[in-house]
């Protein structure tokens, strides 16, 4: 009699820990049910339009006229555009995003490093339709006086401007990898008698290599996502081609395009941005993983 | 003095190698650093570029009026009222799910294997293009559950792609409340929800925040998902309701990047100035918090 008020409000407070800890597990266990919802949304509309247009035309068709009256659905010219720009982008993004990571890493000062880190964290911050703005109406008039053949919408600007985009996220990456490298293994190098420099090229950086390389995937994935700078400043002209002085169109450009008219939901026109959505998806996908089992690869070199 | 022949450095090989490799290790510093310079003058250029297009055309009138097929007369608010109503409703929704998202998996999950595959999900997510994030909203919440194009579906869009941001963020608060803090609490015989909710959160408030306000002002400026979930381009109307039809900042830009003439450039670059603002101004109460955060901290 004595002990049971004691026990009953315990016995509540029990239940009601019980709920909270399943209440928090089912938020966590939304971003499961959003990877699941990607995977559904695209398969179900991707198999509904491979039903109408063979998988071997849609991977290996070279011409792409959803919209013509005769429509073709060869994928090869939005994904040979998205690997130019991309490709333009990581010439960009890689070296540079290297060179500042080994500056910041292994040679500048912490006031230095006070300075600039901010300064790659408002790179990486501003939004993407600013530098789709800065890509069209800058660097491609600033590149046409030297190229003059250089077309208004072309994979060339964009595709630069994409690299300093990402440079920050090259960067920093790198940069913490780097700085994972322990200590001893650069006092080695030194006492060997090496400079800096060599320090720093042919220890440091193998010794992160993977790190490094997860940086570069995640680049890679992260540039062939990118929407906006190319579906401002590259054109939505399907062509395949390696030039990259005329304009083009990028898989996410064409999303962007079909999206802004008025399809209808059912039509194949509707259904195109979800195949191409979902090669996108793949191929992102894919290297994410890769670029996540690296870095955990790089994790455990140094635990 | 010395019996010796005389030393001139540069004559014996050795010496040439190491002048060499001082001079290689220096060229390398210049060049590292001239690539951070360029990184620098890049954003220069940027800011340069938008404020001396945009900043003529920046007023009060350009903030209150609504669009227009005249430039000079075009305006912003409905894109910016857009904008703060969608991110208002886009943090009711992330930021209760997300930051339960992170208690559990920081405070709860431990290493069990279904915490470890949802903390797996979730990098993977983070990393997810943000237009692929538009198709699933075109899908799930227009098509699917019947929003149609309205605010409260491009939020809920919004709010699943910055989930992981938010989740990623706060667990990084809750790791740095030390474990006696928790300890303390368990002692004096509090349950473990009264320890999270009395104790681990209040101190891990400030730190909750700032990564909360960073997510949100990274949803401001995403426009690839909003567009692909139909928010519409051309609006004359602010919105009212979750249910109605909106349009936000970036996505007005883009329509005025878009056009062929240089006048709606000049409105294109003063929509940027205040999407900028914005976010600087987001950005800036963060790092207050962050400061603040970390004086207390320390005394």
């Amino acid at each position: 009699m004595t002990v049971r008020p004691a026990q009953e409000p315990r016995r509540g407070l029990r239940r009601f820990e019980f709920v909270i800890e399943w209440g928090l597990f089912l938020c966590a266990l939304l971003s499961i049910g959003t990877t699941i919802g990607i995977i559904v949304v695209l398969t179900v509309e991707t198999v509904a339009f491979l039903r109408e247009v063979p998988i071997v035309e849609f991977l290996t068709g070279t011409e792409w006229t959803p919209l013509f009256a005769m429509p073709r659905f060869g994928v090869l010219p939005l994904v040979v555009g998205t690997t130019l720009v991309s490709l333009i982008a990581m010439l960009v993004a890689l070296p540079m995003g290297l060179f500042s990571a080994i500056y910041l890493s292994e040679y500048a000062s912490v006031g230095l490093r006070r300075v600039v880190k901010p300064v790659l964290e408002i790179l990486a911050g501003v939004p993407t339709v600013v530098y789709g703005y800065f890509a069209l109406l800058f660097v491609t008039p600033l590149l046409q006086r030297f190229i003059p053949s250089l077309s208004g919408f072309n994979a060339l600007g964009p595709g630069i401007v994409m690299g300093i985009m990402i440079l920050p996220l090259v960067s920093s990456l790198a940069e913490d990898a780097m700085r994972g490298v322990p200590r001893g293994l650069r006092e080695g190098s030194y006492a060997l008698g090496a400079t800096k420099m060599q320090t720093s090229l042919r220890v440091v950086v193998p010794a992160a290599f993977s790190g490094i390389t997860a940086a570069f995937i995640l680049a890679v994935s992260r540039a062939i996502g990118e929407t906006m700078i190319v579906a401002i400043a590259a054109g939505q002209q399907p062509r395949l081609t390696w030039n990259p002085t005329v304009p083009v169109e990028t898989m996410t450009a064409y999303i962007v395009q079909i999206s802004l008219g008025d399809t209808p939901q059912g039509t194949l026109e509707y259904r195109t941005i979800f195949a191409v959505g979902m090669l996108l998806f793949i191929g992102t996908f894919g290297l994410n993983l890769v670029s996540a089992w690296l870095r955990e690869r790089f994790r455990e070199e140094y635990a | 003095m010395s019996q010796s022949a005389p030393v001139t450095l540069g004559a014996d090989p050795a010496d040439r190698m190491i002048a060499w490799r001082r001079f290689a290790d220096v060229a390398f510093q210049v060049l590292a650093l001239i690539v951070l310079v360029v990184a620098l003058a890049c954003l220069g250029a940027l800011i340069w570029d938008i404020i001396n297009d945009g900043a003529g055309r920046l007023s009060w009138d350009f903030i209150t009026s609504f669009s227009s097929r005249r430039a000079s007369q075009a305006g912003i608010w409905h894109a910016l009222t857009g904008s703060v109503f969608v991110i208002l409703v886009t943090a009711l929704i992330a930021v209760p799910i997300g930051v339960s998202a992170a208690i559990y998996l920081e405070e709860y999950g431990g290493r069990s294997l279904a915490a470890r595959l949802i903390e797996l999900n979730i990098t993977n997510l983070a990393a997810v293009p943000s237009i692929i994030y538009g198709l699933l909203g075109l899908g799930l919440f227009v098509r699917m559950m019947g929003m149609g194009r309205s605010v409260l579906a491009g939020a809920s869009t919004l709010a699943l792609l910055v989930l992981p941001v938010v989740i990623l963020s706060t667990r990084e608060a809750l790791r740095a409340v030390p474990g006696s803090l928790r300890e303390g609490s368990y002692a004096l015989g509090a349950t473990k929800w009264q320890t999270i909710w009395h104790q681990v959160l209040p101190v891990a408030a400030p730190g909750i925040l700032t990564g909360l306000i960073l997510a949100l002002s990274r949803a401001i400026g995403e426009t690839a998902p909003l567009i692909t979930i139909g928010a519409v381009t051309f609006a004359t109307f602010a919105p009212d309701s979750i249910w109605s039809p909106f349009t936000v900042l970036p996505i007005q830009i883009f329509n005025w990047v878009s056009r062929p003439q240089a006048d709606f450039h000049a409105n294109a670059a003063a929509g940027i100035l205040v999407l900028v603002m914005l976010l600087l101004s987001m950005n800036a109460a963060a790092i207050w918090l962050r400061d603040r955060y970390q004086k207390k901290g320390t005394a």
